[in-house]
């Protein structure tokens, strides 16, 4: 048999993905600095870790409900009534996924039909696009710029809405640009999901991670509660990434198709995570305001330094990641990408792996020690000054 | 002030410029926030946390318990500051529960510091009895872990 014929068009209609190269080449390699990581440096804080050991010890093994433990549904409930003033069943609205990833793929199949399709801000985040295709969906991407700040405009969404238009996927803070969107402008998308009865997935695992500006919670914005998927996890908050827990909160209806694609794919999430995260909400708060500080010492210090080499940086606002403009090079972002593994060993991830509109920069992420991040921010300007100068 | 302090608590070599680039304080204030601190002794000193155990130096640490009678007026505090003015009682602590100071004393030998103990410490008027513990291994110290610590454990490259 052909083996072309083996794997599903739909699976090789996905491309392969374009930063697959450089595991290989820094697993040749010694020395090398990565700012191409897309997770916390923290070790979950110890008493959550702690929480999921005890919960094995007293023999927490089993299957959890399809929706996840109860009281972890509560929690989740408590801290979206707390933090955001909402109200979420735990019964019957909230629905504890593998990560936010899961969350994003139980959405879009919850909702698609084939050829459906689904509007994206871009530059954006690997899996929304795959999770479209792989949903039957067709993915229409809204570019953004770094003179806008990566602001995704709410007419520019409009432009795109057709009669086959189910959804709009947002994930603000951003990955990989850091951007945030205000309130009004969240506000004005909103209105635009109204006005064309548009589902909209809001990607806010990054939703603590945000520096001198407040958070707006797209849930929180009027009467947008019955067309809203909210997604959220403990993946970047509290430095859970392995743990692979997220949730996502919408009208009972919509949880209802969610978990019947969960409970068939995954049956629940890991009974030893949901402890664990019962007891981050209820007690990893000052953990979470710590790694903020710390994560904002090192943002600022990144910006900084990409901006005295040269490569022109907009001032993230969220998440863990600087996205600068690397043009002055000349350079592809994948070369420069690639050249700057190789001449001067330091990663990044090259920005067109995010969508074409990513072109022209590239990914680094701060979270990693201040001392890695000063001599990452040496050799890139190394790297910079040579290039610049062919 | 107090982020400034707590990252210079971390590491003391930062810079004025690093602690304003960190703090999107402008650095003329940096400068100043470290110079009164420093003149009000809210900045005691910059030191560096060595573990010499690397160096196979060979160090004693004990912790002595002493009970001591409190005296009219001053209570604990004239007979501690007798005891702290020795530089071999590294830390001193008032504490509550069945004994009233808790120092820490350092020297290189067992010897060295038994005879601390009995010659300079217990004599002290006031001091009515001690108990002398030797630390046979130091795990956390201020907060680090001396041996075993491990970063998390992260793949390269992740979208």
């Amino acid at each position: 048999m052909n083996k072309r014929h083996i794997i599903s068009k739909r699976v090789r209609h996905i491309p392969p993905s374009g930063i697959r190269k450089f595991f290989d080449i820094i697993a040749s390699m010694d020395g090398v600095i990565s700012l191409g990581v897309g997770e916390p440096d923290f070790v979950t804080p110890w008493h959550i870790r702690e929480a999921g050991i005890y919960s094995l010890e007293k023999g927490y093994t089993s299957y959890t409900s399809n929706y996840g433990i109860l009281e972890l549904r509560q929690e989740i409930a408590r801290y979206l009534k707390a933090r955001y003033n909402l109200d979420y069943d735990p019964e019957r609205e909230v629905l504890v996924t593998v990560g936010v990833s899961e969350g994003v793929d139980l959405a879009l199949r919850a909702i698609l039909d084939p050829e459906d399709e689904v509007i994206i801000p871009a530059p954006t985040y690997v899996s929304y696009t795959a999770c479209t295709t792989l949903s039957g969906g067709v993915s229409v991407p809204v570019p953004t710029t770094m003179d806008s700040g990566f602001q995704v405009r709410a007419e520019e969404i409009e432009e795109r809405v057709g009669p086959r238009t189910k959804a709009i996927l947002i994930g603000y803070p951003n990955n990989p640009t850091g951007a945030v969107v205000d309130r009004k402008e969240l506000t004005r998308i909103a209105d635009v999901a109204r006005r064309h009865n548009l589902i909209v997935i809001s990607d806010e695992v990054y939703e603590r991670l945000v520096y001198g500006v407040e958070h707006t919670c797209f849930a929180t914005l009027p009467d947008v509660r019955e067309n809203t998927i909210l997604l959220g996890g403990f993946s970047k908050a509290f430095a859970m990434t392995g743990w692979r827990l997220g949730y996502a909160v919408a009208s009972a209806d919509i949880i209802e198709a969610m978990m019947k694609i969960h409970q068939y794919t995954m049956m629940c999430a890991s009974t030893m995570a949901q402890m664990a995260a019962i007891k981050a909400l209820k007690e990893g708060d000052p953990h979470v305001q710590e790694m903020v500080t710390s994560y904002d010492q090192r943002r600022r210090v990144m910006v900084k330094g990409l901006n005295d080499i040269g490569l022109t940086c907009f001032e993230p606002k969220g998440a863990f990641y600087a996205f600068p403009s690397i043009r002055s090079t000349g350079l592809s972002s994948d070369e420069f990408a690639e050249r700057l593994l190789l001449e001067e060993r330091v990663a990044v991830i090259p920005g067109a792996a995010f969508g074409e509109c990513g072109e022209g920069h590239v990914r680094c992420c701060y979270a990693t020690s201040m001392a890695e991040i000063e001599e990452a921010l040496q050799r890139i300007g190394n790297f910079v000054k040579r290039h610049r100068s062919r | 002030m107090n982020e400034i302090l707590k990252i210079l608590e971390q590491d003391a070599r930062k810079t004025p410029e690093q602690l304003a680039t960190m703090t999107g304080i402008p650095l003329a204030e940096v400068e100043e926030t470290i110079r009164k601190a420093e003149s009000d002794r809210t900045i005691l000193k910059y030191k560096t946390m060595v573990n010499w155990d690397k160096l196979g130096e060979e160090q004693v640490w004990a912790l002595v318990e002493v009970r001591v009678a409190p005296q009219r007026d001053v209570g604990f505090d004239a007979i501690a500051e007798r005891l702290y003015r020795f530089p071999e009682a590294r830390t001193v602590y008032l504490v509550s529960g069945t004994y009233d100071l808790s120092v820490l004393v350092v020297g290189k030998t067992m010897q060295e510091v038994a005879g601390f103990v009995s010659a300079k410490l217990a004599p002290i008027e006031g001091v009515q009895g001690t108990v002398t513990h030797f630390l046979l291994k130091r795990f956390k110290e201020d907060g680090e872990i001396l041996e075993g610590e491990e970063g998390p454990k992260r793949v390269p490259i992740v979208p």
